[in-house]
């Protein structure tokens, strides 16, 4: 079936009228500008309880020292709250930043936002990495920042509007808060013409983020093709919860039209060199690599399935019969191709794929037409196969609502599997969950469960809190054992696993619990290194890894970059350099990238010392907040090992082969208990010996701490920063 | 459309096209900014110039490259935000830039190349363009 781009039920009604009924509580003007060497050393700061708007210079120790993005929203958090601070305290602050090299429109996935604030899942910092037009917008408008502290009395929008020279705060009583509805209105509301549609972006969340902890942020651009805006997702940490607890209905970035050169960038020519090769390798070899330009993330579900790795009832297992239902040649067929899918100007990559002319099938919007963007390998594996659903027109449809509702598919993936689980196991049940039949596999059920969060009812506001609550409250009811509870729950820190099966990788259970934020595979995904291509055998190497990569992989979020094109394009000589994994090539363009614009030189190890610094900062501040010590750096069982006695038996062979030729045991005759047993001793003592390694490596002590030589090292030796980690040393 | 086409048994190598249609585009002498590049290739003249193809105008994000009536692929610079995804993706390696000037370009069929030849090695050929990209 072939499927129109152009079609869809418009939503946008009497946008004028919407605006006429706006308020002006709050406006200034100011100079627009455009950013020298990718800075323009200028801020905004919006504190909307007592309506102040002001510019805030950036000083030259930012820039060394937290170089931009989420080094510098992590620095203005940190200043504007207190140990004691919560996520819905009014000086919790909700800080976009893109970057130095945010913006830039020749090397690909450089238009990204990241998004910083403390956390309602996890009250800690939360960092986000988001497409979407608003920052690089915002940053030619003059900006580096926008931080927004306070809370609104009434329902509000934030206009940065550079061609008028104004910013405003303005309520903004009419406008459908939900993310596909909200970005359409106030795009039109605030472009001049049709022209200058893609000159203006919005940041918004839905009416789910009201009544969750799990809230993400929708970040708009036009889409010149289908004459429609397409969103992004600051997903994961509950950032539109905490901009929906401000009574934000939506930023409003209205820019210039985009040149080529706004960066006012050092080297030009060194920039658009390297820009031009890596469009070329994308021509050259996606077809032949990851498919992102036809697939985007989605096509790595049969392969993470083909490796038992595709999360499969709540992590209980590793692949299904099922998966070739909502594989890659599904959603090759079902993402309308040949157009241009970047999330900004430049993106050859072109991964924000789109399903076209989805018809809804429940709640409000029964009935629409309308764009999907993705789904994504995350969300297909999360809200697909993690719940047993294996159609691709309800993962479309959980899909669509995630987004509109703004919510993390992520963690709205794993906590539906947690429930699904708990209902498998008689933990939950029709009268616990107000009789709604929360079963693995069953997509009306899910959406059920979505529709309860939007409208703030019934189950949907428990399941809503997120997956160590819910652990929490089931166990304190007495409808389930802690233990159990405790062991299939997967969250760390509080915040829900992505969709990775770690239990064959250690270095995987250490790339995502011995994170900063929370198990995110962002900061490291080595799977395949550890598992398939077993390139990190000894504890020590493992440990390298899980220094280098995640630092590594920092960097990206301090520049406003993605990471997508470091490593899913490879040059063609790729595998025969000595460290393949690291795409030594691509590293080195990110040299010059940063060179060419910033004008300063950089080479590997200064990128690393970069991130580094700004890593340990993170470190320290989740101390400061409470955590970011060895306890809360653990994975549930689940992530380790096999928790059940189904799961032991579904891979007998493996786990029986591993107890006796890494235990020397011999599982003849022993029950699946003992062997179970066993097993948990060994890996959960595999693991502690893992965090002892990384510990060691990464200069923390033990307990996960960053010493003072460490913070000196890294230029963090900050007296307020010595004096947290001076408490735990 | 009229697609240009060279002629390696005619073509001597003098580049006269090249300064022709750097002159043209830019009011430049070099080679770099021509939209015509003309190389040896074992022993034999090689024309890298574009043949309207359009598959430029798939990739860009802006809607700054469309087909022209008369079938020409064309780069509307206002539009333009230099991304060079066009220069990336030429099939024929004929969308190009230089070194001070923003936006890339390519050859427009306008055929001063083929009246600086020499060896009147260049021409300009009629040829289809229905169910090109547009």
């Amino acid at each position: 079936m072939a499927y129109d781009y152009t079609k869809r039920t418009d939503l946008k009604g009497d946008v004028d009228k919407q605006k006429q009924a706006h308020k002006v509580l709050k406006e200034i003007t100011f100079k627009p500008a455009l950013p020298q060497r990718g800075y323009n050393d200028r801020t905004l700061y919006v504190n909307l309880t007592d309506l102040t708007i002001e510019e805030r210079p950036v000083t030259q120790q930012m820039k060394d020292k937290f170089i931009g993005g989420r080094g510098f929203g992590l620095w203005f958090l940190w200043n504007a709250t207190q140990a004691s601070t919560r996520w819905n305290d009014p000086e919790n602050e909700l800080i976009i930043a893109p970057g130095p090299l945010a913006g830039n429109t020749q090397y690909p996935g450089s238009g990204k936002s990241l998004v910083v604030t403390l956390s309602p899942m996890t009250d800690i910092p939360i960092d986000c990495n988001v497409g979407g037009y608003f920052g690089p917008l915002m940053k030619f408008c003059g900006f580096d920042a926008l931080e927004i502290q306070g809370k609104a009395a009434r329902d509000v929008i934030l206009v940065i509007d550079g061609p008028k020279g104004r910013i405003a705060i303005e309520e903004a009583p009419l406008e459908n808060v939900d993310s596909h509805v909200a970005a359409e209105v106030f795009t039109h509301q605030y472009a001049d013409d049709e022209k200058d549609l893609p000159n203006v972006s919005v940041v918004s969340a839905g009416r789910a983020a009201d009544h969750t902890r799990i809230g993400c942020l929708n970040f708009s651009w036009y889409d010149l093709r289908r004459k429609a805006t397409r969103l992004k997702q600051a997903g994961r940490g509950g950032t539109g919860t905490v901009f929906r607890d401000k009574k934000l209905k939506a930023l409003v970035v209205h820019g210039f039209p985009v040149k080529g050169d706004q960066n006012n960038p050092a080297d030009l020519e060194r920039i658009a060199r390297i820009g031009v090769k890596m469009h070329k390798e994308l021509h050259d070899f996606d077809d032949s690599q990851c498919h992102m330009r036809r697939q985007g993330t989605a096509h790595l579900v049969e392969i993470m399935d083909a490796y038992d790795l595709l999360p499969v009832h709540n992590f209980q297992y590793g692949n299904h019969p099922d998966t070739p239902r909502i594989n890659s040649q599904v959603w090759d067929k079902r993402f309308t191709q040949g157009i241009p899918d970047g999330c900004w100007y430049g993106c050859s990559m072109a991964c924000s794929k789109g399903a076209d002319e989805h018809q809804v099938m429940t709640g409000p919007y029964r009935g629409h037409s309308n764009t999907v963007d993705g789904p994504e390998y995350e969300t297909a594996a999360g809200v697909g196969a993690n719940c047993g659903i294996f159609d691709p027109d309800w993962l479309l449809e959980c899909n669509f609502y995630c987004d509109v509702y703004g919510i993390d598919t992520i963690s709205f993936g794993t906590l539906c599997a947690f429930c699904m689980e708990c209902w498998q196991r008689g933990i939950l049940n029709a009268e616990r969950t107000g009789g709604l039949e929360i079963k693995f596999g069953s997509g009306p059920a899910q959406l059920e469960l979505m529709h309860q969060m939007a409208e703030g009812r019934g189950f949907g506001l428990i399941a809503g809190q997120g997956v160590a609550r819910m652990k929490k409250i089931f166990a304190e009811k007495g409808w389930g054992e802690a233990q159990l509870l405790n062991d299939i729950g997967m969250e760390v820190k509080g915040l829900e696993f992505s969709q990775y099966m770690s239990k064959e990788s250690l270095a995987q259970q250490g790339g995502y619990s011995l994170t900063n934020k929370g198990p995110q595979h962002d900061e490291a995904w080595l799977i395949f290194m550890d598992m398939v291509n077993k390139q990190i055998p000894t504890f020590e190497d493992k440990a390298e890894a899980l220094f280098y990569f995640p630092i590594f992989r920092t960097w990206f979020g301090l520049n406003g970059l993605c990471k997508l094109p470091w490593n899913d394009i490879e040059p063609a000589d790729n595998a025969r350099t000595p460290e393949p994994a690291k795409v030594p090539e691509h590293v080195q363009n990110y040299c010059e990238l940063f060179a060419g614009i910033t004008g300063r030189e950089i080479d590997r190890h200064e990128l690393l010392r970069m991130s580094r610094g700004v890593y340990n900062f993170q470190r320290v501040f989740n101390l400061r907040q409470g955590k970011g010590q060895r306890a809360h750096d653990r994975p549930p069982y689940r992530a380790v090992g096999p928790v059940t006695v189904e799961e032991y038996t579904s891979r007998a062979e493996r786990y029986d082969k591993q107890l006796k030729e890494i235990l020397g045991v011999d599982p003849a005759g022993k029950s699946v208990e003992e062997k179970m047993a066993l097993t948990r001793e060994h890996r959960e003592a595999q693991y502690e010996k893992l965090m002892d390694a990384v510990y060691k490596r990464r200069g923390w002590t033990p307990n996960g701490v960053p010493t003072l030589e460490t913070l000196k090292e890294v230029g963090m030796d900050f007296p307020e920063l010595v004096a947290v980690v001076e408490q735990h040393l | 459309m009229k697609v240009l086409v060279g002629d390696p048994g005619k073509c001597k190598l003098v580049h006269a096209c090249e300064a022709a249609c750097a002159k043209v585009l830019h009011k430049k002498t070099g080679r770099p900014h021509a939209a015509i590049r003309v190389d040896p290739v074992e022993g034999q003249p090689r024309f890298q110039v574009c043949n309207q193809c359009g598959e430029c105008i798939t990739v860009c994000p802006t809607g700054a490259l469309t087909r022209a009536k008369s079938g020409i692929v064309l780069l509307k610079k206002d539009l333009c935000v230099a991304c060079y995804m066009c220069v990336g993706f030429c099939p024929s390696l004929s969308m190009v830039r230089a070194e001070g000037v923003l936006p890339p370009f390519k050859c427009i069929s306008c055929g001063q190349c083929v009246k600086a030849c020499p060896e009147k090695a260049l021409s300009l050929v009629e040829q289809p363009h229905e169910g090109l990209p547009s």
